[in-house]
């Protein structure tokens, strides 16, 4: 098992952010209004960003609605569903760095509005830069399932212990975990990617 | 022989990977390294001294990941006494015939400190000092502190090892390639804060491989007066057939490490992916390569956990605006506990172009240890200057100090001796640049040459504690010339003779020069230039004052520091914008037309100021509140509620007022507050705190006193400030699910001591139900109904 670890700004440097998107995360739907200070926002947004993904390959095994990782035995229903019929995983963990926090703390201070729009336009880039790398992944294997987090369904919220161990997600791309298993960076996601080698 | 006295004469060898080489011996994906301390041991041993034999000179234990968040206090004891005995064993049994030495390795624990994460800094220091206190019994030789990717977090295990052994520490950092830590600082940063520390080499370690790090490392010889150890990666990893390699071979990797030690690495080693065959190839490339002699390079710099400031070349303004005397809003901003209004004050004195900030926070009657403990904690979390801790109470500069993420401006000591054996042992502890005023039991000599002998008295006390006079900035006392005509000449002189004759950085408080004198910015600006021009490497000024600002572009701009005058001329240009801001060309829309209420509902808050400031010429503020600001807010209000606008538009709208209010405030004597108190916390555990700050922004709009603690309070003093308050109502909000039962716990003690208390609940894991449950008296789905529901208690 080989942990690798990803930089993506060169790749979603070039891929826009989507203010509609960025606009639903404010919890605006189609506001004029809203996306002209999410447009406001961008430039200082971006000089904020990173984008970082380490990741390793894992063989897995499944079994009564337990999946078996080579470090790791984990009883999830829907996980198993997910990954069912598959003997290879991607499991991942992605962020778009501490600077963006900082950043919508500092306007939580000076401008409570931005700082929001702020946090939706993390919230917009860390998916897109998990977007970005499920699509590496299925052009690497082929077919690839919807990716999985800790958390969705019935898969505990703990799980992110073991991927944090097994991924040295603190070394590797600075995610730490906090004692109520929340990431810092916050704009952060860890997910799993079956794939069929 | 001790291990300083070898590195200063040999090129030192440090161990390579252990985890790489223990995978080959059948480690598991996810394993803890550690535990093989006990299980396998002998294995342990056999790596020890297969690089002990390679060359290696200072084995580090394997207990990287050895910490009390992860082990109970007997496993934790287990784990560090069998790492520490299997080293001394490889020592003991391997061959080869260079000096041996054993450092006990520490790691990161993988949390992140506060603000950012949940550890505190103080439990962060006491997880490293558990290791460092069982440690400290066996036989070691050194601390190694590495792949630390976070400034603070280095700095909580330095002081872990500094307050519980004497033994040497040795600091290395992991940099990303954009040459910085995970959480922004670069390697001058770490360099000014570790020397400020007392490391005993500064180094880099992990992440990448050589080529890619050398950069930082070149970086880190450039400023760095102590020596350098460099442990990179060999290369990345790449999967084959299943196993994990490296692309970077011993070869290659010896390569570029002897060009390092060329350049002055003194100390030389691998990380993830080397092997002793890495460091036998480093070891023939370099042995007869005599170490460079460290030289101290002299340099007077502070940081913050991202920038340094460099005194010297380019004067550096320290902006006094967090400093209550003689600032009335700033006073009352203290006494409400209103960080976000010190916090603008900071972000704009940043924008405006200081280098460093001052913070005192010294006002009577006030818990100065906890108020400026939480200032710059509060500040250095959004604002990236380095801060000079402005206090006269020991112990709350070192409260200070002590959490400060980087190495810090200390203001002040003098020629007194009480107070220089109050504070040089904490610079010295903790690190930083002190400012010395030349003063001392005598008062201020009149005489430039005596503010000189006291300066010289100053730095010779300062040696005795260990501290160069590179890290003294003297203060050679502006006084008023408004009763003494000749004081701008003393003061100036005696700047010039300590910049000479003692080589040492001096700053003033420029202002002061003209304290009872009309039109003070005139006499400012001009005494600041002659200051400039008689070597003055800081001034701790106002940065709003135009005058000044003028004096110090100009003057870099006429001294041939500002290349192609495009600082002056930017400067220039935003002088004529604020001039001509009264003018209405700056929106596209007419602001000469526009209305208050406009403004307020468009979220224009340039405009709602102005308007509003025009209008209490001729009008009575509560008129203006009453009859434009709050049906304006309900406007919007209702929107929001009826989802015609959304909540940036609502937090627009609310900045506008506030802008207004800030206006109003001016004009109304404070305690004028016309509806009731609310108070407002995040739980206990909780560290969001965006969504109270939101609530706290639209209930001060509509009037209401509020009285914020903050995140992450405790229930006692959450009741304690409703008590003191009488406060009717009580917002609590919760973002983690985890932290629900604190706010049901604090509830339930206001509903038994404070019963005339109601309290509003709301955050992202809380519904109706989940708030009933709990016993809260109302759910607020948002900011909006928290404000409907306090209007009731009026």
């Amino acid at each position: 098992m080989t942990v690798k670890t990803k930089d993506f700004a060169e790749v979603l440097k070039d891929i826009p952010v989507d203010i509609d998107e960025a606009s639903r995360y404010c919890g605006a739907k189609n506001d004029q209004n809203t996306k002209n200070i999410i447009s406001s926002c961008l430039d200082e947004a971006k000089s904020a960003l990173s984008y970082k993904v380490c990741y390793a390959v894992f063989d897995i095994h499944i079994e009564n609605d337990t999946v078996i990782f080579p470090f790791c035995e984990l009883k999830s229903k829907d996980l198993s569903k997910n990954l069912a019929g598959l003997d290879t995983c991607v499991i991942f963990a992605a962020t778009v760095g501490l600077e963006i926090d900082r950043l919508i703390k500092k306007y939580a201070a000076v401008s409570p509005a931005k700082s929001v729009v702020l946090g939706a336009i993390g919230a917009e880039r860390i998916e897109k830069l998990c977007d970005v790398f499920a699509d590496a992944i299925k052009s690497d294997f082929g077919e690839t399932r919807p990716r999985f987090s800790p958390g969705y369904g019935d898969l505990p919220l703990s799980f992110q212990r073991e991927i944090f161990k097994v991924l040295q997600m603190n070394k590797n791309i600075g995610i730490s975990l906090g004692e109520n298993l929340l990431m810092t960076p916050s704009k952060s996601v860890t997910a799993i990617i079956g794939v069929k080698k | 022989m001790k291990v300083l006295d070898y590195i200063k004469e040999n090129i030192t060898y440090l161990d390579g990977a252990m985890g790489t080489l223990l995978q080959a011996r059948g480690l598991k994906p996810g394993e803890a390294t550690e535990t093989w301390n006990l299980s396998h041991k002998e294995d342990i041993i056999d790596v020890h001294k297969s690089y002990f034999e390679s060359g290696t000179n200072i084995v580090t234990t394997n207990t990287f990941g050895v910490n009390c968040l992860k082990y109970d206090g007997e496993t934790l004891k287990n784990l560090i006494n069998s790492a520490i005995d299997n080293a001394n064993e490889a020592k003991k049994i391997s061959g080869g015939k260079r000096e041996k030495f054993i450092a006990f390795d520490i790691g990161p624990t993988g949390r992140m400190l506060k603000p950012y994460g949940d550890l505190d800094f103080e439990d962060a220091v006491e997880v490293f000092a558990k290791n460092v206190r069982i440690a400290t019994k066996k036989d070691i030789d050194l601390f190694v502190i590495e792949t630390m990717n976070d400034s603070l977090e280095t700095k909580a295990a330095v002081l872990a090892v500094k307050e519980n052994s004497d033994l040497p520490v040795f600091v290395y950092n992991a940099y990303g390639e954009d040459e910085k830590l995970m959480t922004g600082a670069t390697p001058e940063v770490m360099v000014s804060m570790l020397e400020g520390l007392g490391a005993d080499v500064i180094g880099v370690n992990c992440s990448l491989g050589p080529k890619q790090l050398k950069g930082v490392v070149e970086r880190i010889l450039k400023c760095s007066s102590t020596p350098v150890a460099f442990k990179p990666n060999a290369g990345l990893p790449e999967d084959k057939d299943g196993k994990t390699v490296f692309n970077v071979l011993p070869e290659e990797f010896s390569d570029v490490l002897l060009t390092c030690a060329k350049e002055g690495v003194g100390l030389l080693g691998g990380c993830c992916g080397t092997t002793p065959e890495y460091i036998k190839a480093v070891v023939k490339k370099t042995e007869n390569i005599k170490p460079k002699e460290i030289i101290s390079k002299n340099l007077t710099v502070v940081s913050s956990y991202m920038n340094t400031a460099y005194f010297g070349d380019i004067p550096l303004l320290i902006g006094e605006r967090i400093n209550p005397t003689g600032k009335k809003k700033l006073k009352l901003a203290l006494m409400e506990n209103d960080m976000g209004y010190i916090l603008n004050e900071g972000i704009n004195e940043q924008e405006k172009g200081c280098h460093i900030l001052d913070v005192n926070v010294g006002i009577p009657d006030i818990d100065e240890e906890k108020k400026l403990f939480e200032t710059v904690t509060a500040l250095q979390e959004v604002c990236s200057l380095p801060l000079q801790i402005d206090t006269s109470n020991a112990i709350a500069m070192e409260k200070a100090l002590r959490v400060y993420n980087g190495k810090a401006m200390i203001n002040s000591v003098n020629g007194k001796k009480e107070v220089m054996e109050q504070i040089f042992p904490i610079a010295k502890k903790y690190g930083g640049v002190i400012v010395a005023l030349t003063l001392d039991e005598n008062g201020i000599p009149k005489k430039a040459e005596d503010r000189y002998k006291i300066a010289e008295k100053i730095v010779k006390e300062a040696k005795k504690y260990g501290i160069s006079k590179n890290d003294l900035v003297f203060d050679t006392l502006a006084m008023t010339v408004s009763t003494d005509q000749n004081s701008a000449n003393e003061t100036i002189k005696a700047l010039k003779m300590i910049k000479e004759n003692l080589g040492c950085h001096t700053s003033l408080g420029v202002s002061n020069i003209s304290f009872g004198l009309p039109k003070r910015d005139f006499v400012n600006g001009i005494f600041f230039t002659l200051a400039l021009e008689n070597g003055l490497s800081a001034a701790i000024m106002n940065p709003n004052s135009d005058e000044m600002m003028k004096a110090y572009k100009t003057f870099l701009l006429l001294k041939g520091k500002d290349e192609n005058c495009l600082n002056y001329i930017d400067f220039a240009n935003s002088a004529i914008e604020i001039m001509t801001a009264e003018k209405p060309i700056k929106t596209a829309e007419k602001s000469e037309n526009i209305t208050l209420s406009y403004a307020i509902i468009k979220g224009l808050k340039d405009d709602a100021k102005r308007i509003t400031k025009m209008r209490l010429a001729n009008e009575n503020a509560l008129k203006i509140v009453n009859d434009d600001i709050i049906p304006a807010l309900d406007n919007v209000g209702k929107d929001f509620e009826e989802k015609k606008v959304y909540l940036p538009q609502l937090l627009m709208s609310a900045e506008a007022a506030k802008f207004a209010f800030e206006e109003i405030k001016a004009t109304v004597k404070s305690g004028e507050s016309t509806k009731c108190t609310v108070v407002l916390a995040t739980v206990k555990g909780d560290i969001h705190d965006i969504g109270k700050n939101i609530v706290k922004l639209l209930l001060q709009n509509y009037g209401f006193r509020v009285i914020d603690l903050g995140k992450d309070v405790a229930p006692e003093a959450i009741l304690n400030a409703v008590i003191k308050e009488k406060a009717p109502v009580l917002g609590l909000s919760a973002l983690m699910t985890t932290t629900v039962p604190a706010m049901e716990e604090t509830i339930k003690l206001i509903h038994e001591k404070a019963p005339f208390c109601k309290t509003v609940v709301g955050g992202a894991v809380l519904n109706p139900e989940y708030a009933e449950k709990i016993g809260a008296d109302k759910y607020a789905k948002d900011a909006m109904e928290t404000v409907r529901y306090a209007e009731q208690f009026n």
